[in-house]
């Protein structure tokens, strides 16, 4: 599945400047313990969280994540959004909880 | 005073060889972490990221080398009075250091166990603390040699190949 088509089934707001939607995703993970998304996600994931501090987007980076979400209508600041901007890291805001953004994505995917 | 050592299968001869004869790196890249500085955390593991990528290291060995020496610098600033990393770069694998301030690790053989953590709240409110960090550095690396006294400093070590 395409992010641009990820997006709009889960009612998603883009954060960061008009990025690459095309690329593929290929499943999510789900976990706000950033150790275990750096043991467990991969690479073609997306990580939906309601962690939204500078840190989130460090292990996005250094473990190859492309896009993150954030449930339940959480909105990071500023700060962590110019961050996700220069390491070129996708930021969506969902107002669904994480429950029915996996659950969402996992039917669509199979 | 308590040392720990695990060797990759495989790996153990070469790593000997290197501590025996501790060759000079090809590239030294230096850095310092203060205590609790949770916005500058991961800038040394990322710059040193970056330059392995620059010199064509595989994008799955770049990963484990970056989780690694991500989990080991949140380390010194959430568990320890911060302290310096340093990345020796040499042809055919990367050894980080990283020296912190204290106060040490009580028992080391514990904290490799995946979900004992020492963690206060700050720590945990960040996302840390899953006890999950020396565990993850323990799988990502090929060697990891941990130096530890009770009340002073720490050492960790961690070689990765890249082949």
């Amino acid at each position: 599945m395409k992010l641009k088509e990820y997006l709009e089934i889960i009612e998603g707001k883009l954060l960061t400047k008009e990025n690459d939607l095309d690329i593929e995703i290929s499943g999510g993970y789900v976990s706000d313990l950033l150790s275990d998304v750096m043991g467990s996600a991969r690479e073609g994931q997306v990580w939906i969280t309601i962690m939204r501090h500078l840190n989130v987007i460090a292990v996005a980076s250094l473990t190859n994540i492309s896009a993150i979400t954030f449930s339940k209508g959480y909105l990071p600041e500023s700060t962590v959004i110019a961050k996700a901007d220069q390491e070129e890291i996708i930021l969506i805001s969902s107002k669904l909880n994480t429950f029915e953004i996996a659950g969402i994505l996992y039917k669509h995917l199979s | 005073m308590a040392e720990y050592w695990f060797y990759r299968e495989g790996y153990e001869e070469q790593a000997r060889e290197h501590f025996k004869t501790l060759p000079d790196p090809a590239i030294k890249l230096e850095f310092s972490i203060g205590e609790r500085d949770f916005v500058n955390a991961g800038n040394a593991s990322s710059q040193i990221k970056m330059a392995l990528k620059r010199l064509g290291v595989d994008s799955a060995i770049l990963r484990r080398i970056a989780i690694a020496a991500y989990e080991a610098e949140i380390n010194e600033t959430a568990h320890a009075r911060g302290g310096d990393i340093t990345g020796n770069i040499y042809p055919e694998y990367v050894l980080i250091r990283f020296y912190d301030k204290g106060p040490g690790i009580d028992d080391i053989e514990q904290s490799m166990i995946p979900g004992f953590s020492t963690a206060d709240d700050q720590v945990r409110e960040m996302g840390f603390g899953a006890g999950l960090g020396l565990p993850n550095i323990k799988k990502n690396v090929d060697v990891l040699h941990i130096d530890s006294v009770t009340g002073g400093r720490t050492l960790v070590e961690i070689i990765v190949y890249f082949s």
